[in-house]
């Protein structure tokens, strides 16, 4: 092996994604200097976002002539032998050198060319993974700000025309069409508006913003300043979670470096135009996801939900007209200004248009964020591109769309993953969160904690939410502790059908979601005794 | 200052505390929420002393300030014990054995989630969603994420808190 003074720079990137660390990435990287400083090898280790193929975290990639190779999952005790066996040397296989890497276990090949990575149409997730999370250059150098400058070009009214064209649903889980919202704020006469990013991202089953806030900051700065310049706004806030560290650590570099580089401030991009970011953390409530909640919570209040009318866009945030949009919904929009919305439109089915970030999760074999058109089936990302379960048990049910969305049994996943084909099968697409279980599921153990759920954490302004929760608890209880069954069955029912009806935001109103799918297709799990039964077959 | 992390220091201390944090973030808009992020940061909880004091500095009512703090389950009135283990106890996770997890930890350590063991060394508690749900169960250790969590990985992090 050559000495450091005469080979090149072997560049190694490593996910600095809090998933990643999660599993031992930092341990990772830090072996891999260890390593290269002991074989003479001159090592530039770049931590980037994840590739989303988080079963294979940590992963290494290695960049070579070809491409980057990837090795996943690493373990900190594998890498003297990897370096040993020649993966740094910087070439795909043995032709070049005396790598014998390519033997090892987690040898996985060019990372391009995996179907997860080949398969996918990566527009929120193109630079994750990529790119280094913080670096203006490598921003700029993989296509950043071309979206902006084509804004500032353009009068606002022709930006939110395009994004009206491009059939940009809000990705929050609601569905509503961005282009819409968009033109209400730039309508609504006012000295002071906001753009407020929605980044509290509470249901579980979902990551994909945290994985673009982590992975790629700049871009949801990018789609708020467009937001911003198309409805005449001047400040930008983002709500993040205070679970999300490492995100909010990622945010408040890239605002830093966006100041400083002079795309945010008094004069974006030598534009005139005058706009900055604000980054603000929760505390600890996931109420504060609903928007006017979130609102609440922003002006330094109780998250507490609000009455609609009046509607945000008109009477938001410090009563003042304002753009809330979630994080995927902000970061599609660079995209669309930079290729027009009509290509934008060109992807997916119906009125669902453009991509979404799958997310696969729980008990799943290949669990991580996968970016591809609306249309794609639930089973084929489950089953092909999720492999099924972790435990390799047989798979019962599918929550998707987070806490609030339905349960679908097994045999019932061939739907396509579209707003309205969702709704026409009873259930929800929601923000495209899936949570995969298993057959030891109890499912009136999970239809119980939807209701404990919503008991949690109800803001406590409407009774149907705060009360009817608790009852709702009550009501399992005693289902499935055999006290009249019948009669307490018939009392849920009613209990669900006053939450939707009477509550006075999504929280209490689709809690019954998953209560009553349960109910609907896995009744054999609310008769008593089943529970201990299950205990006992895991 | 002499305040030091778990101890509200005197009440000279307490209230160059919060005059302090309510100046670096006054010029904010609605500044509450940051304020008591900053003063928790510093001490570690937001002592029921403070509010008076917040609420004055803000010209806020008393009630104001205790409604904040009480809605909001990050900001706690009592400081906790010296570790913090954190259990995500949402779907995801609970679709690859959470619930037994918890189960397990509170009969190890004989306290129920949202209490700290007799001895004032660990507090443990639930959570809903890290973000990690394809790596569950997930739990946070002393402020670190921790994935695919089990009871031996849980013992052996603990082990080595305690050297």
């Amino acid at each position: 092996m050559t000495t450091s003074s005469t080979s090149p720079i072997t560049r190694v990137y490593v996910s600095r994604d809090s998933a990643a660390t999660s599993v031992g990435a930092n341990e990772v990287a830090d072996a891999l200097v260890l390593a290269a400083a002991a074989a003479g090898v001159d090592l530039h280790v770049v931590r980037t976002g994840t590739r989303g193929m988080l079963w294979l975290e940590p992963l290494v990639e290695v960049e070579t002539p070809a491409g980057r190779v990837g090795y996943g999952p690493v373990s900190p005790a594998d890498v003297d032998g990897l370096v040993a066996a020649g993966m740094l040397d910087g070439v795909l296989d043995g032709a070049g050198g005396h790598t014998t890497a390519r033997d090892h276990p987690s040898y996985l090949g060019l990372v391009e060319d995996l179907p997860w990575m080949r398969d996918q149409q990566r527009i929120c997730l193109a630079r994750v993974g990529v790119t280094d999370p913080v670096s203006t250059t490598d921003y700029e150098a993989h296509g950043g700000l071309a979206g902006l400058r084509h804004a500032l070009s353009l009068d606002p009214q022709q930006v939110v025309a395009e994004v009206t064209d491009s059939g940009l649903r809000g990705r929050g889980g609601a569905g509503f069409p961005a282009g819409i919202k968009w033109k209400t704020v730039a309508d609504t006469p006012g000295e002071l508006k906001f753009v407020c990013c929605n980044a509290d991202e509470g249901d579980s089953g979902t990551f994909a913003d945290r994985m673009v806030m982590e992975g790629d900051p700049f871009a949801l700065l990018e789609g708020m300043t467009i937001a911003g310049y198309a409805v005449g706004a001047s400040e930008g806030y983002i709500y993040l979670r205070s679970e999300y560290p490492d995100a909010a650590h990622a945010l408040k570099e890239a605002i830093d470096a966006a100041r400083a580089a002079g795309w945010l401030g008094a004069d974006v991009l030598g534009s005139g135009y005058t706009f900055d970011i604000h980054l603000r953390i929760g505390a600890g409530a996931y109420i504060c996801g609903e928007e006017t909640s979130m609102l609440e919570s922003l002006e330094g209040k109780r998250g507490m939900v609000r009455a609609k009318p009046p509607i945000p866009a008109i009477t938001g945030l410090f009563g003042k007209p304002t753009v809330v949009n979630n994080v995927l919904t902000l970061v599609s929009v660079p995209t669309i200004l930079a290729e027009g919305g009509t290509k934008y439109a060109e992807l997916g089915v119906d009125r669902s248009r453009g991509t979404q970030v799958f997310q696969l999760a729980g008990n799943i074999a290949r669990g991580g964020a996968f970016e591809t058109a609306f249309g794609i089936s639930l089973e084929k990302l489950v089953h092909e591109y999720g492999g099924g379960t972790r435990t390799g048990r047989p798979l019962r049910a599918v929550q998707v769309g987070g806490p609030l969305g339905q349960y679908i049994p097994a045999d019932k996943l061939d739907i396509p993953t579209d707003y309205e084909a969702f709704a026409a099968a009873d259930a929800m697409l929601g923000h495209g969160g899936i949570t995969v279980f298993d057959d030891t599921v109890d499912m009136a153990h999970m239809a119980r904690f939807a209701m404990e759920f919503c008991a949690e954490e109800s803001c406590g302004k409407c009774t149907p939410c705060r009360v009817g929760s608790i009852r709702g608890v009550e009501t399992i209880d005693k289902i499935v502790g055999g006290v009249d069954p019948d009669g307490n069955l018939a009392l849920l029912n009613d209990l669900c059908e006053l939450m939707t009806d009477g509550s006075l935001c999504a929280m209490g109103g689709l809690t019954p979601n998953p209560v009553r799918s349960a109910l609907l297709h896995f009744p054999e799990d609310f008769t008593p005794g089943v529970h201990d039964r299950k205990e006992a077959a895991r | 200052m002499t305040i030091t992390t778990g101890t509200a220091g005197n009440a000279g201390d307490l209230s160059d505390l919060v005059r302090s944090a309510v100046d670096a973030h006054r010029a904010e808009r609605g500044p509450l929420l940051v304020i008591l992020h900053e003063i928790q940061e510093r001490i570690g909880f937001v002592p029921p002393d403070a509010v008076p004091l917040i609420a004055r500095e803000l010209n806020l009512s008393r009630a104001d300030v205790h409604g904040v703090i009480t809605f909001y389950k990050d900001f706690r009135s009592e400081p906790v014990g010296r570790h913090s283990i954190e259990l995500c106890r949402a779907e995801a996770c609970q679709a690859v054995g959470a619930e037994a997890l918890v189960a397990e930890l509170e009969q190890e350590l004989g306290c129920k989630t949202g209490s700290t063991t007799s001895n004032g060394a660990i507090t443990l508690d639930q959570v809903f969603c890290f973000g990690n749900c394809a790596l569950g169960p997930t739990g946070r250790i002393d402020g670190r994420v921790h994935g695919r969590l089990d009871r031996d990985t849980i013992a052996e992090l603990l082990k080595e808190k305690s050297r």
